[in-house]
């Protein structure tokens, strides 16, 4: 079915494969109809085209109406017009339309500068709002993670798509309808009050200042201001890969050395590394697989596999309310920020002599799941988080920005140490399938004794939603699963509570290509190429690393000794894992 | 047993209101007490269309029809027509022209002119009685269809009889089914649209309460053309008596063999369901009913894809309007060369109208298609109420325009009304008289598709509210001239970019209005007047010195004191107070407080 | 409840039911049809006419005429009864008197079906509404 099919567009002629819409064949010749529901993260299966702004409107010959060009497929002979003036003078009404029921805090609003309105609007020389009539008012609503600001939205309904479609947590849909229509939780809930996983893909998503992240940059500033504490700050290894972006650099451009030397520019008494977290993660998480993987194989009947990576807490949500009959089979391994918090306010502060209440410790993070994970009563002790707070890359950026760094001409600085050391394993942490790329090559070499010839398991790299692996371990196939957004996620939950599942080991991420895609990157704006090229710039660090493998990792071979013991000790335990809870809809409900 | 009468009762939504069904047993009572329930039969039919003097009951074989008939009436007509032959007159209707009371129904001015092919069984046979239908050649077509024909012969027929959908739109029928047939798939669909959402439209209700086997039947025989083993009736649940009908009906199809497996022994299966919908109007646009029906938020999508290549769970469907599938069987029966000779060259059959406003016989009519519009208003409506003057006449209910004297001579069929500004739509019919306001009626028209948009697209969504909004401040004495341009332009923009048929119609009432009433607009505007003076902000009250006598009545009944005089001399109205209610006009016994 | 298998069913049932509509079929188009109308008075009643009236429904039938019969009031000629006016298409109505089912038989054979005039016509002079 490669049939092609030609027709003009601004009396241009084009070819385009059948199926093939009219914006994206008028893309290719390098015309660029402005748009703004639709988004097409290609090659990743993501896509919102709901037709429902109508921005996108063209002329086409013979047809009584105007055409959405995003939805309409282009047939042989089609005569298309993008620039005349009844579609000039049909666009720029429907802007205006939008605006006017849009508030006009564009000066203060969060997306200021980055959103697609703005621009569209710059696009179309809208310089006044002819129309003046009510303005649709709603509710602020704030959680751990997100803030809700209906006023904003424009109903693109992309979140929705993200939310429904994607990750299949349907916290979000439409409700009321006319000119009351608005996204919003079942019953106006508070979104904390819902399915929602924090994931955040709504928020990387929006068009809009609608939904953004809770922003906890002036926070920071006060405790970086305040003399009696001692800030502290981890870098997640997805933000190096992406932070350049806000900076205008080439997407995929890894930035580590800049983003420490901006960090301790910024006032943070130490600039440790997740990464070393992540290594520590693989020590446990390993040694949990191995541990019940062993059992299995002497014929332990109740030993509960598959065992499935727990370090992404939009997924730890997600398990919890969707399926708390299954809460046994993740690792018991904290993620790699609380695992880093917890070694903080502990190994490193007695090593310091810190006391606790003066340390403050920041992740930054390409996540906003994070902001939720922090404040979790399981990560506290007597009341105070392990982590203080998280901020996302984005957040980083606009710090960076506010406190005049120039960040292009920043030397490359290096991470302090002990807590700032880390493998390569660890880097690819923020890549789909890293994870267990990092836990097979530990697991391998722990279990034979051998060392790997070729540490790259190239099968469960890439963008493909779900991914399978069988790897020989001394004899034993070794069947493993991973999965990123939590829509591929559901469908291997299901098979395992179908019992269709044969898998040992499973990595989640929620979100689509990993932590590379999270809530709290520079948006991509629905260019998945600039996922692929952070992807790249992961897999390009982890080959220029001495140290590969977490095992090998020399700081976290003297935490063991000098004060954990070995993996899944008791201290271990105490420190390095958690459990989970039935958050459920009975759960909820109560 | 056979009876020697029969006495029908209108058993249908109006009618029941006005405790139609408490005649029915009154009735019942008064033949048992004179032991004459062997020999008369009161049967409960669906809607014989003149609501305006509903309840209707009609005496057969003597063919008397009574009109506004209460449950005390019953005795009377026991008494005097079926004990005695006498019929009762004061119950007969009156000729408004000749003065003379009509007891044939064929020789009242509003029965004249119809013809009832969709609404051939309302109002004559017992909705609730399969065997009446039958009798009635009811199934032969399905019969027809299932034994001799190929379904390829049956949409061949449907496309020679011209049929064009009642649902709005007026797409060709058969080519509908066609498109359905030539997708493969392992299951097809069936749907018929029952969800009437037009303000003031009842033909879908009254045909299913009326006849809902011809509905199933006709269905069954889509089913048959397309593929179809499958069928789905998408009615709103605000229609609790149809669907009773329906059901009824399907249950007693099903018992009959006729639904089910194996339909006369041919080996064609058909079942239909009912599902309900919750009365959004939007849901009548078939992307939106599917996904209403999917479990889906009921909003349309893009077309291509059509429902007939992906419709509901992505299957291959086919969506007709109730009033569509009522004329199918016919058409089979009767061949669609006789269909095909009533009506105009490109609308075939007839339509059915929901005659409404100020007109004297409301109620539900079906004629041919090229009927003219004076003919529907002055011979079948039987003129404006009260002797005023015609004003404009609504058709195509919230999509649709507003036609004035100048299109009263124009044949009634789907293209004349779109080239007269104005459309088809479900056939809803509204009559207007002098004292409208032609902006106050877009205003209308537009509150409701502001109240029912889905809110999917912005044109619809944002540009309907603005449009509202504007016409608002028109009737407010607010606007400006270049308003009028504004709802120009934004009604053009609306109607060439909303993604549905909702919102590509939805500024047709203001752009119809606009072009027939632009003076009306204008004196708004600049005169600050409502000349129908119906926009109370532009009006305001005067009590006439000559006519004031000082009784004080005014001053006493005016809720917020605006009137004020000496006891017998003139009083005066303070307009700075004035709300304008209208309570002093309504209690001054000499017409001496007038509005300016 | 029989189940309908087969075409010929169909038609079976709808003869079998036919009948109970004919009253109706027949009366919405009763200007094509002979009209009986049977007085059906105090009168009328004590003279029989109700055993007329239920031979001309019975026995239309099977002599094959299509005929819509109904009752009415007292016609004035209570000396005649039970009375009986018959109207014919197109032709004014003709009233019998003293018609016994017997008489019915009759105006059944030579009037109804050939035309033909019998005997107990009574003139008519006055109108009904």
């Amino acid at each position: 079915m490669n049939e092609n099919i030609t027709l003009k567009i601004d009396n241009r002629e084009v070819s385009v494969p059948k199926g093939t819409t009219i914006l994206e064949a008028a893309r290719g010749m390098g015309i660029d109809i402005p748009t703004l529901c639709y988004m097409n993260l290609e090659g990743m299966c993501i896509k919102n085209a709901p037709a429902s702004c109508r921005l996108c409107v063209v002329e086409v010959k013979g047809r009584r109406n105007l055409a959405p060009s995003c939805a309409t497929r282009c047939e042989n002979g089609m005569e298309v017009h993008t620039n005349t003036i009844r579609v000039l003078n049909a666009r720029r009404t429907v802007m205006e339309l939008i605006l006017s029921d849009h508030p006009s805090d564009c000066l203060v609003c969060a997306k200021s500068g980055n959103c697609e309105l703005q621009n569209a609007a710059i696009k179309l020389g809208i310089r006044e709002i002819p129309f003046q009539g009510e303005q649709t008012e709603y509710r602020v609503d704030l959680s751990p993670s997100i803030r809700r600001d209906m006023s904003k939205c424009i109903y693109c309904r992309r979140c929705e798509t993200m939310c429904n479609q994607v990750q299949t947590v349907g916290a979000l849909g439409a409700a009321n309808r006319g000119f009351g229509a608005v996204v919003m939780p079942a019953f106006d809930l508070d979104l904390k009050d819902t399915e929602c996983t924090f994931c955040g893909q709504c928020v990387a998503v929006c068009p809009v200042g609608a939904l953004t992240e809770i922003d906890h940059t002036n926070r920071l500033i006060r405790d970086l201001a305040n003399p009696k504490k001692t800030v502290i700050v981890q870098t997640a290894p997805a933000v190096r890969a992406a932070l350049g972006e806000e900076f205008g650099l080439e997407p995929g451009t890894s930035v580590t050395g800049k983003m420490v030397a901006a960090l301790r520019q910024l006032g943070f008494a130490k600039v440790f590394d997740t990464d070393f977290a992540a290594d520590l993660t693989i020590m446990e998480e390993g040694t949990e697989l191995l541990g019940r993987l062993g059992a299995f194989l002497n014929g332990d009947k109740d030993v509960k596999l598959p065992i499935i990576t727990s370090c992404c807490p939009g997924w730890v949500n997600f398990f919890e309310k969707q399926f708390p009959d299954l809460l046994d089979l993740p690792s018991s391994a904290r993620s790699p920020q609380q695992m880093f918090g917890s070694i903080a306010k502990t190994y490193w502060a007695e090593k310091m002599g810190i006391p606790r209440e003066d340390l403050v410790v920041v992740s930054v993070m390409p996540c906003i799941a994070k902001k939720f994970e922090c404040e979790r009563d399981e990560f506290k002790t007597n009341g105070d988080p392990d982590v203080n707070y998280s901020i996302t890359t984005r957040e980083l950026a606009s710090l960076i920005k506010r406190t005049n760094i120039n960040f292009m001409q920043l030397p490359d600085e290096d991470f302090d140490a002990p807590l700032g050391e880390s493998t390569g394993a660890a880097v690819i942490f923020g890549a789909s399938g890293g994870v267990m790329e990092a836990a097979l090559r530990t697991a391998y070499e722990l279990q034979t004794g051998k060392t790997l010839d070729n540490v790259n398991f190239e099968n469960v790299r890439g963008m493909e939603g779900l991914k399978e692996a069988t790897i020989d371990v001394n004899g034993v196939e070794l069947k493993v699963a991973v999965a990123h957004t939590l829509g591929n996620a559901r469908k291997l939950m299901e098979a395992i509570r179908a019992g269709q599942c044969h898998y040992h080991a499973i990595e989640v991420m929620a979100c689509p290509g990993g932590c590379i895609g999270g809530g709290g990157q520079p948006l991509h704006h629905g260019n998945s190429e600039l996922l692929k090229a952070r992807t790249r710039a992961l897999y390009t660090e982890d080959e220029g690393k001495h140290l590969r493998k977490s095992h090998e990792n020399p700081y976290i071979i003297s935490l063991y000794e000098e004060f954990l013991g070995k993996p899944m000790s008791e201290k271990a335990h105490h420190l390095l894992h958690t459990c989970y809870f039935n958050r459920g809809k009975e759960f909820i409900e109560q | 047993m056979n009876y020697k009468m029969h006495i029908l009762v209108c058993g249908g939504t109006g009618c029941r209101a006005s405790a139609s069904a408490q005649i029915i047993t009154r009735l019942e009572e008064c033949l048992r007490d004179k032991n004459l329930e062997d020999e008369v039969q009161v049967i409960a039919t669906g809607c014989f269309g003149f609501c305006e003097k509903g309840p209707i009951v009609k005496i057969m074989p003597d063919n008397t029809f009574y009109v506004q008939v209460k449950p005390d009436d019953a005795e009377e007509i026991v008494n005097e027509h079926i004990i005695k032959g006498r019929k009762v007159e004061r119950l007969l209707y009156k000729d408004p022209e000749r003065k003379v009371a009509v007891s044939d129904s064929k020789h009242m001015g509003f029965y004249k002119k119809q013809l009832r092919i969709a609404l051939r069984n309302c109002g004559f046979i017992d909705p609730e009685n399969i065997e009446e239908y039958i009798a009635r050649d009811g199934y032969s077509a399905l019969a027809k269809c299932l034994t001799e024909m190929k379904p390829e012969e049956v949409i061949a027929e449907i496309k020679l009889s011209g049929l064009r959908g009642r649902g709005g739109a007026g797409f060709p029928t058969g080519m509908k089914w066609e498109f359905a047939s030539k997708y493969q798939a392992d299951q097809k669909y069936v749907v018929c649209n029952a969800d009437e959402g037009d303000p003031g439209a009842f033909m879908d209700r009254s045909i299913m309460e009326g006849d809902p086997h011809s509905i199933i039947e006709a269905m069954a025989i889509c089913g048959y053309s397309i593929g179809a083993t499958k069928g789905l009736v998408y009615i709103r649940a605000e229609y609790p008596l149809a669907i009773h009908r329906l059901q009824v009906a399907i249950k007693q199809a099903k018992e009959f063999g006729l639904l089910g497996e194996n339909i006369f022994g041919t080996g064609f299966h058909f079942d239909i369901e009912i599902r309900y919908g919750a009365g959004a109007f939007v849901c009548g646009e078939e992307t939106a009913l599917i996904h209403s029906m999917e479990g889906q938020r009921g909003e349309p999508t893009m077309k291509p894809p059509f429902p007939a290549e992906a419709g509901y769970l992505n299957r291959p469907t086919n969506v007709n309007n109730v009033e569509t599938l009522a004329n199918i069987p016919v058409i089979i029966t009767r061949g669609a060369n006789w269909f095909n000779k009533i009506g105009t060259e490109r609308s075939k059959g007839t339509k059915v109208f929901a005659l409404a406003g100020k007109i004297n016989n409301v109620g539900l009519i079906e004629v041919p298609m090229g009927t003219t519009l004076r003919e529907v208003i002055y011979e079948i409506g039987g003129g404006i109420k009260n002797g005023k003057k015609f004003k404009a006449v609504q058709t195509g209910g919230p999509s649709g325009g507003c036609l004035t004297e100048k299109h009263l001579d124009v044949p009634i069929d789907f293209d004349n009304l779109l080239a007269s500004g104005s459309m088809m739509g479900s056939g809803g019919m509204i009559v207007m008289d002098e004292d409208d306001c032609m902006v106050s009626v877009a205003k209308f028209y537009l509150d409701f598709t502001v109240e029912e948009s889905c809110g999917k697209c912005t044109p619809c969504r944002v540009g309907n509210k603005r449009l509202y909004e504007i016409l608002d401040k028109i009737t407010q004495g607010k606007g400006t001239m270049e308003d009028l341009d504004t709802l120009q332009n934004l009604s053009q923009v609306i109607k060439d970019t909303a993604l549905c048929g909702l919102g590509q119609t939805s500024p047709n009432p203001v752009l119809s209005t606009l072009n027939n009433f632009y003076d009306e607009y204008v004196a708004h505007i600049r005169d600050h007047k409502c000349p129908a003076g119906k926009c109370k902000a532009l009006l305001s009250f005067h009590i006439d010195p000559e006519l004031c006598i000082g009784c004080g009545l005014c001053a006493r009944n005016c809720p917020v004191d605006a009137i004020v005089g000496e006891r017998k001399s003139p009083h005066f109205i303070d307009t700075s107070k004035c709300i304008k209610c209208g309570t002093c006009i309504e209690k001054c016994k000499f017409k001496a407080i007038s509005t300016r | 409840m029989e189940k309908i298998k087969s075409l010929s069913d169909l038609k079976r049932i709808k003869s079998q039911v036919q009948e109970k509509l004919d009253l109706r079929e027949k009366s919405e188009q009763v200007e094509n049809l002979i009209q009986i109308r049977v007085a059906m008075a105090t009168c009328g009643i004590a003279a029989g006419s109700k055993e007329t009236m239920n031979y001309f429904i019975e026995h239309l039938a099977e002599n094959g005429i299509n005929a819509v019969v109904t009752q009415t009031g007292c016609m004035g000629y209570c000396y005649a009864e039970p009375t009986v006016e018959i109207t014919k298409p197109g032709k004014e109505p003709i009233v019998f008197g003293h018609v016994t089912p017997e008489k019915a038989e009759e105006i059944i054979q030579k009037y109804l079906k050939h035309d033909e005039l019998v005997e107990g016509i009574i003139p008519v002079n006055y109108n009904t509404i």
